[in-house]
């Protein structure tokens, strides 16, 4: 047996972590965009408490999140019960599950980079686009949106990182099954509690390495091309 | 064109402004503080007054009393700041027409034209960071224009940039002004801009209008000093060039009644419509047709007005060819001549004192200029 053969577990592990921490992201990323927007232009009641609420996962055991969410999102649970009983679905124990967990995990992460770079534009330039007759969603998605572009993909890459390394609200909320919840870092401490899984481990572990890694290089290489973009550097 | 009868509140600043303007340029002029940018900020939507309105070609913007408050997207005003604000992202060409894709204005002003008026052909394709402090402001401009506004707003458009930089984009708001057809409002602290480009002028100081007219009037004024800045302080005087020295290299500029002023500029032709900012300080009076002098402009006319100051000085205005021009010279010399009201005197001014920015072509009266009204 090749070392650097893919086991069928491990490969519907990479393929589910993928989906996953893509689907997660997906979802989190426009949430976090409207979030960021609104606590940068914004100053109301509640501002700090909404600021606060946000980064609780950050700052919270990852267990104390996963188990939260059990209690919201379980079958009896108030949001987990409204979604069974409108739409027939359910979340908790299931792969969908586990996106909402990586999210939510992620999300701190996405809103902070996001946020200070709305807070670097000039509120003027959309006084301008105003001024030049342009509504205020029209200029958010010419003027704003683009040039917190780099802010914006700064959150994404760090949301992917921390979303496919989730580990202790995923296996809280939503369990270690193979096949539908065990992702990367769930079947890497799989392996490792079972006896001979030194060789699984390895591989998952470079499997996970490489990902990373090469998602870095790609939103560098993607970085730089919108940093000069925005530059004005006449590429 | 423009009434503004606005009173406001920001911070602890309190402003109250009543003004008028026609067609053309009308300035703003006050040293920093006064409350210049406030009522630029108010025209254009920017700042809530407390009460009062304000009426742009007719149309109200703004009418405390009966509750209007257009929005700034409404408004359609057409706004230069100081500091550009281009949109970063955007090549020049996107800059330029972007209230058309995405303001959805239409302007009857066409592209090419306004290219060609601010002279930025050149600069089509590159993104703002690649621009001149000077250019910039020329894009803001032409994308101010072609958003299709009622009047265009410039708030201190050449404070940022060098004397250098100013001298190169001055002669584009002279083409500005002639051929745009829009009134502009226009916001300086910078007398020679405003003896430049202004038709009326208004006096703004500690958040309120001191005075407000034609700007050679309010130039002309001595109760205006501390205001209009006592060094700088000067009268502008218009006419036509009648001929041009080659030789010598002057150009004869008709004040009208006879009366001529020779000015060093070979490179204006007969006909040219002159405006001639004479600073107080660079005239000097006689009682006599004066002989054996350098000095080559020798203006008869008659004191209006001798204003004695606390200090050394004295102030006289003077009237030649149905004009007001001003003197700044000692009180000694005034009580030495004995001027008063009514008395015939011969004002002295030095060709080289009227330096290149203290002239200015307003147009060419054969040509029937004023093509502003094609527009």
């Amino acid at each position: 047996m090749s070392f650097f053969v893919l086991q069928p577990a491990e490969l519907d592990a990479l393929l589910l972590t993928l989906r996953v921490t893509c689907v997660g992201l997906v979802v989190a990323l426009p949430l976090a965009v409207a979030v960021a927007y609104v606590l940068a232009r914004y100053r109301f009641p509640g501002h700090g408490v909404l600021n606060a609420l946000i980064h609780l996962p950050l700052v919270m055991p990852p267990v104390v999140t996963g188990y939260l969410l059990l209690l919201a999102f379980g079958r009896k649970g108030p949001i987990g019960s409204l979604l069974s009983d409108w739409f027939g679905v359910s979340v908790a124990f299931t792969w969908e599950g586990a996106a909402l967990a990586a999210g939510v995990m992620a999300f701190p992460l996405i809103v902070r980079p996001i946020r200070l770079s709305f807070e670097a534009i000039d509120p003027k330039l959309e006084q301008a686009a105003a001024a030049l007759g342009t509504r205020t969603g029209i200029a958010f998605l010419v003027i704003t949106l683009p040039l917190a572009l780099p802010g914006i993909l700064g959150g994404a890459i760090l949301g992917f990182a921390k979303a496919m390394g989730e580990f202790g609200a995923t296996i809280t909320f939503v369990s270690n099954i193979p096949g539908e919840t065990r992702t990367l870092s769930l079947a890497l401490y799989t392996a490792i509690q079972s006896p001979g899984g030194e060789m699984p481990a390895l591989r998952l572990t470079l499997i996970s390495a490489a990902v990373a890694f090469a998602a870095l290089i790609l939103s560098e290489l993607w970085a730089r091309k919108l940093r000069a973009r925005l530059a004005g550097a006449d590429a | 064109m423009l009434e503004v009868d606005v009173t406001g509140q920001v911070g602890a600043f309190s402003l109250s402004a009543c003004f008028s303007g026609g067609a053309g340029v009308t300035a703003l002029f006050g040293q920093s503080g006064a409350g210049k940018t406030t009522i630029t900020n108010m025209i254009a939507g920017l700042v809530k007054p407390t009460a009062g309105r304000i009426i742009v070609k007719g149309e109200v913007l703004f009418d405390a009393a009966q509750g209007i408050n257009m929005s700034l997207r409404q408004r359609r005003i057409g706004q230069v700041y100081q500091d550009a604000r281009l949109f970063p992202h955007l090549t020049v060409r996107s800059n330029l027409t972007f209230a058309r894709w995405a303001g959805g204005r239409s302007t009857t002003r066409s592209f090419d034209e306004v290219v060609g008026l601010l002279g930025i052909a050149e600069l089509l394709d590159r993104k703002p960071a690649h621009l001149s402090g000077g250019e910039r402001q020329r894009v803001a401009i032409g994308r101010a224009l072609l958003s299709d506004p009622r009047i265009l707003l410039m708030d201190e458009p050449l404070a940022s940039l060098d004397q250098g930089r100013k001298a190169d984009i001055l002669p584009y708001l002279d083409r500005l002004r002639q051929e745009a057809g829009l009134p502009i409002v226009y916001v300086s602290h910078a007398m020679e801009e405003v003896a430049r480009l202004a038709e009326t002028l208004v006096i703004v100081s500690g958040g309120k209008v001191l005075a407000h007219g034609p700007v050679a009037d309010i130039m002309s004024r001595v109760d205006l000093g501390n205001a209009t800045g006592r060094h700088e302080a000067g009268a502008l005087l218009e006419g036509s060039v009648s001929h041009v020295d080659d030789g010598w290299g002057l150009a004869h500029v008709d004040l009208g009644q006879g009366q001529i002023m020779q000015i060093p500029d070979p490179s204006l032709s007969a006909g040219d419509a002159m405006r001639l900012r004479i600073r107080a300080r660079d005239v000097a009076l006689s009682l006599s047709p004066p002989t054996g002098l350098s000095i080559r402009n020798v203006l008869s006319g008659e004191v209006l007005q001798v204003t004695v100051e606390d200090g050394p000085y004295a102030e006289v205005v003077c009237a030649v060819a149905g004009q007001t021009l001003r003197a700044r010279i000692t009180r000694a010399s005034a009580h030495e001549l004995g001027l008063q009201p009514g008395l015939k005197i011969f004002m002295l001014v030095k060709s080289v004192a009227i330096e290149r920015r203290q002239r200015m072509a307003v147009g060419h009266l054969s040509s029937g200029f004023r093509s502003g009204d094609k527009a």
